[in-house]
């Protein structure tokens, strides 16, 4: 045969003999400078996990049109917020004042960062408010909005009576408050990102709020050793050990549960983010579990308890990048899904 | 924010939900319906980049392209090109054009490539379960009495969020402009009893529109013609209100597995989970405050 491909990568090899079935959609393969030769002189239905055929490699999906930025960011100032609001109002209430007082403080740095990043995110900051313009479930962007909008006011009443030392009740409440809505504000931006089509980020639905609750609480605890004094940051360091451990379990059974799915997680900028996360984050619950008397440790721990939680976020975000930009993870588990629906199906008629 | 299949495009009036049925056995690549859409929705030009593979020059479907004409290259002996049409009677003098002549005509028969071109015009699928209108945070899509999903955009913020939620990528966020834009089966066009402008502008019919449910029994009857006259790998998608999207308002027929004209093969909407997600979220939720709150437990060291 003298027919051949020509693909930016060059001339590719020539075509086995003429067994095509006229009509058939079998024997084709569409996405030829990636499917392996056998598959094609096989000439059947049979296709392996890994093969798959596409629009030229083209991506199914649009890509995600959020900056890493603003939103990887809003995701871990989010949770540091939330997750921070919630040591510090078990602070307040047992007694820990000077692990409470910087943690407001980070709380309501931490909330309206997120905000300042969502608003920077936008194509249209000045409509904003739209945001509030519709009661919407399906939405959770729009869930969250409403959820910042009851939890910003308690977060900054926290911190600005804790400063001032004025209304000390309203303090009291408004940290009490914060506190109960907080762990909300860490654990909805996991279906925010996971109501999406991006497979790395919609088939982890299940483990990815406790990947985030679990990397929150590894923040604010760091936030906590790193702020407080040794002899009241004991909760800061258990909530880090917590955290840390709850964040890697989650992760790695996610990782697990979702299979090829989960590759971005492991390859490319994604997976070195995700693997320095995971080296940050053991070591800051290590730091945590030793640093009881040793402010330096403490601080340093900490510090690198909040960087796993950036790198977490910031990893998992562009995993979701990644995913979104090749078809395999789209056509795959696709193709997989209707080769049960239709195995069951003739299982039904068989009986 | 699905709609009643069974009771059309408005709950409540006879107006029936409207569509296109995109018979791409038939289309020719023309691209004039990418054409006719840019032209009567003033959607300005984004390029004009092949993308190195094909007779592709708009890549897929995004804010700047609301009709997309894919060119499939296929080595397949099936639906050979009538290029010998209209050629005059006698031999042809040589002028080192590029001949009329089939590949591989003069070489013989063991030398003959096989080749065949697929041309799909794509379009937003208007879902019946919609992803984007179901997530977008401002109420800025919406669903017409037609049935179809339109972006109004003096609400939309440009958030972004309908963007990866669409499972076909359709939606895309125009860049100087901050806002999302994508096909609005012209609706402007319908309220004055127009049919949408690709669908007028198609030489070939091979965009069709109409009543959804009059589309769908033309398409099946085309689909047996097809299969009667050998053409065993005619197939519909997008037509069955069972999927994972209950059926799009914009269905398709085609020639070869839907991924090949870059099409997912079995779309869910996204918010399909997501009374799951919000449980899963819930737990966890309730996981920190109950895991921070023991972080306080035990004695006082100090």
């Amino acid at each position: 045969m003298s027919t051949s491909d020509v693909t930016p990568q060059g001339v590719q090899g020539e075509r086995p003999g003429r067994e095509a079935v006229t009509g058939s959609a079998a024997v084709l393969d569409g996405d030829r400078h990636r499917a392996p030769e056998h598959a094609r002189s096989s000439g059947t239905q049979e296709v392996s996990e890994t093969e798959f055929r596409s629009y030229y490699g083209q991506p199914i999906l649009n890509q995600i049109v959020w900056e890493g930025r603003d939103i990887a960011g809003y995701l871990f100032l989010g949770g540091l917020a939330g997750a921070s609001s919630g040591l510090a109002a078990g602070a307040e209430l047992t007694g820990r004042p000077d692990l409470a007082r910087p943690l407001k403080y980070t709380a309501l740095g931490a909330v309206s960062g997120s905000l300042v990043a969502l608003v920077h995110d936008l194509g249209r900051p000045a409509r904003f408010l739209n945001m509030l313009r519709v009661f919407r479930p399906t939405s959770p962007m729009n869930m969250g909005s409403w959820l910042l909008a009851g939890y910003g006011p308690m977060a900054g009443a926290a911190a600005v009576t804790g400063a001032t030392g004025l209304f000390p009740r309203i303090g009291r409440a408004a940290t009490v408050g914060a506190g109960v809505v907080g762990p909300a504000v860490a654990a909805y931006t996991a279906p925010l990102i996971c109501d999406t089509a991006v497979p790395a980020w919609h088939e982890g639905y299940r483990e990815m709020p406790f990947v985030f609750v679990g990397s929150a609480a590894a923040a604010s605890g760091g936030m906590g050793m790193l702020t407080a004094p040794l002899g009241q940051a004991a909760p800061a360091r258990r909530a880090a050990v917590f955290g840390s451990a709850l964040e890697t379990a989650a992760v790695a059974r996610m990782e697990r549960r979702l299979g090829m799915v989960a590759e971005p997680y492991q390859s490319g900028r994604g997976g070195a983010l995700m693997r320095t996360a995971k080296a940050l984050t053991l070591a800051g619950a290590a730091g945590a579990l030793l640093s009881g008397r040793s402010r330096v440790l403490s601080a340093a721990s900490g510090a690198a308890l909040l960087a796993g939680s950036a790198c977490t976020r910031f990893g998992i975000f562009k995993a979701g990048v990644q995913s979104a930009a090749d078809p395999k993870y789209t056509v795959v588990p696709q193709r997989q899904r209707l080769r049960e629906k239709n195995g069951e199906q003739e299982e039904e008629g068989a009986n | 924010m699905a709609i009643d299949e069974e009771a059309g495009g408005q709950p409540g009036t006879d107006q029936p939900r409207m569509g296109f049925f995109t018979d791409t056995s038939v289309c020719i690549g023309c691209k004039a319906c990418e054409v006719a859409c840019k032209e009567w929705n003033m959607i300005p030009e984004d390029g004009l980049d092949f993308t190195a593979m094909s007779f592709d020059n708009s890549g897929g479907l995004g804010a700047d392209t609301w009709r997309h004409v894919a060119f499939v290259e296929q080595r397949e002996p099936l639906g050979y090109q009538e290029t010998g049409v209209g050629r005059p009677e006698g031999e042809p003098v040589d002028l080192g054009m590029p001949s009329f002549e089939r590949p591989g005509d003069s070489t013989g028969a063991d030398e003959r490539g096989e080749f065949r071109w697929l041309m799909s015009s794509d379009v937003c699928k208007h879902c019946t379960s919609a992803a984007c209108l179901d997530v977008c945070p401002t109420g800025a899509l919406f669903r017409t009495e037609y049935g179809t999903v339109v972006v109004q955009e003096d609400i939309c913020n440009g958030c972004g969020y309908c963007v990866p939620a669409c499972p076909y990528g359709v939606i895309d966020k125009r860049a100087d402009d901050g806002r999302v834009w994508k096909c609005t089966l012209c609706y402007d066009r319908l309220g004055d009893g127009l049919e949408p402008a690709c669908a007028k502008a198609c030489p070939t019919d091979s965009i069709q529109f109409g009543n959804l449910d009059e589309l769908r029994e033309r398409a099946n009857e085309r689909v047996r013609d097809l299969h009667d006259a050998g053409v065993s790998s005619a197939r519909l998608y997008g037509d069955d209100p069972q999927d994972g999207v209950g059926g799009a308002g914009a269905f398709f027929l085609l020639l070869d597995e839907p991924e090949v004209y870059g099409l997912p093969p079995d779309p869910v909407v996204t918010t399909r989970d997501l009374p799951s997600m919000w449980r899963y979220a819930g737990i966890a939720a309730a996981t920190l405050l109950a895991g921070v709150s023991a972080t306080f437990l035990g004695r006082r060291r100090r």
